[in-house]
């Protein structure tokens, strides 16, 4: 029970820490309501900055992403859907703006790449405990053999 | 036991290594991105010259001819190594002409700047804004565009020119249309 608690704790701080970390845009545009703006900051934080490249667009405040945030905005209000959106940026910057890039054959790898060496790596788990339970006779190991 | 399973750690070390060593390669920028624009026609845009009295900067009016459209700031600091070698090059016969897109920059810093270092450019579109800049998808200056006489998008070279590029990557592309056109 304590134990529980103090797992509900820490995930709380955790998710505290990264809830200060969200996407504030960082110049105040005009939202006309709460579900837009988080629309819009869901959007920015999926887009890359190119500026510097390992922030998003919504934490960046390079005079790029400023420019780009305004571009993101003034499409969503002329009634563009996320995905237009998007592509808008992907014509003029790639694939790489996005942080989650699409599944094509060019990003097979990346997409299917960890799920497969996790996959390797548990039949060569599987196969190595196998083979050390047929070589060691039952009964073999026992606490006898502790000192 | 078989005695090959003993070069198996050495194996996936030399794995390894030689994924990080094509990750190191030299010449080979992590920050550089690849334009989708190369063989796209380019963006229109229709840009006031920096110099009152000239008529304004459009795609449409440059049709015709091969050009080099250099996207530059009085604030960029690599712009100053990339300007020398873009003044050695508009004097040289036969050079393309240049268009500066002068990119989010104040007009009087701009023209304090050219008169500072010289001039290469035949004209430039001020983009105070940087709407054009987006639409060609600059994300740092300097940034250079080799655009053809269809208005193609060629070639594009991100970060200060040099002589070398300019010949390698740039004349080559001039001098044998077609090549650049495969």
């Amino acid at each position: 029970m304590t134990m529980m608690k103090s797992f509900v704790g820490a995930a709380l701080a955790l998710a505290l820490l990264f809830a200060g970390n969200a996407a504030y845009a960082i110049d105040p545009l005009p939202f006309k309501d709460r579900a837009e703006e988080l629309r819009f900051q869901h959007l920015a934080a999926e887009l890359r900055c190119l500026v510097c490249q390992n922030q998003n667009l919504a934490d960046s405040d390079a005079l790029l992403a400023k420019d780009l945030r305004n571009e993101v905005f003034e499409m969503m209000q002329a009634g563009k859907s996320d995905s237009e959106i998007k592509e808008f940026l992907v014509q003029r910057y790639g694939d790489f703006v996005l942080y989650k890039p699409p599944v094509k054959p060019a990003t097979w790898a990346l997409w299917f790449g960890p799920a497969l060496l996790l996959f390797v790596g548990a039949i060569v788990l599987v196969v190595v405990v196998r083979r050390r339970g047929a070589q060691v006779a039952p009964g073999a190991v026992g606490e006898e053999d502790l000192p | 036991m078989k005695s090959w399973r003993f070069f198996l750690p050495l194996l996936g070390f030399a794995a390894l290594g030689l994924l990080l060593a094509t990750g190191l390669r030299a010449g080979r920028d992590p920050r550089l991105v690849p334009s989708p624009l190369i063989d796209k026609p380019s963006p229109a845009f229709s840009l006031p010259d920096l110099v009152e009295g000239r008529a304004p900067v459009s795609r449409d009016a440059l049709l015709g001819k091969p050009y080099l459209l250099n996207v530059w700031a009085s604030w960029c600091v690599a712009c100053r190594d990339d300007h020398p070698v873009l003044m050695r090059y508009s004097r040289k016969p036969g050079a393309l002409p240049i268009v500066g897109l002068n990119w989010k920059d104040e007009a009087g810093d701009a023209k304090r700047w050219l008169r500072q270092f010289g001039d290469p450019y035949a004209q430039i579109a001020y983009d105070f804004e940087g709407r054009t800049a987006i639409d060609f998808g600059v994300y740092g200056a300097p940034e250079t565009f080799l655009v053809d006489a269809q208005g193609v998008i060629r070639f594009k070279y991100v970060g200060p020119l040099t002589d070398q590029v300019i010949r390698d990557e740039i004349e080559s592309r001039v001098a044998a249309p077609a090549a650049g056109a495969k």
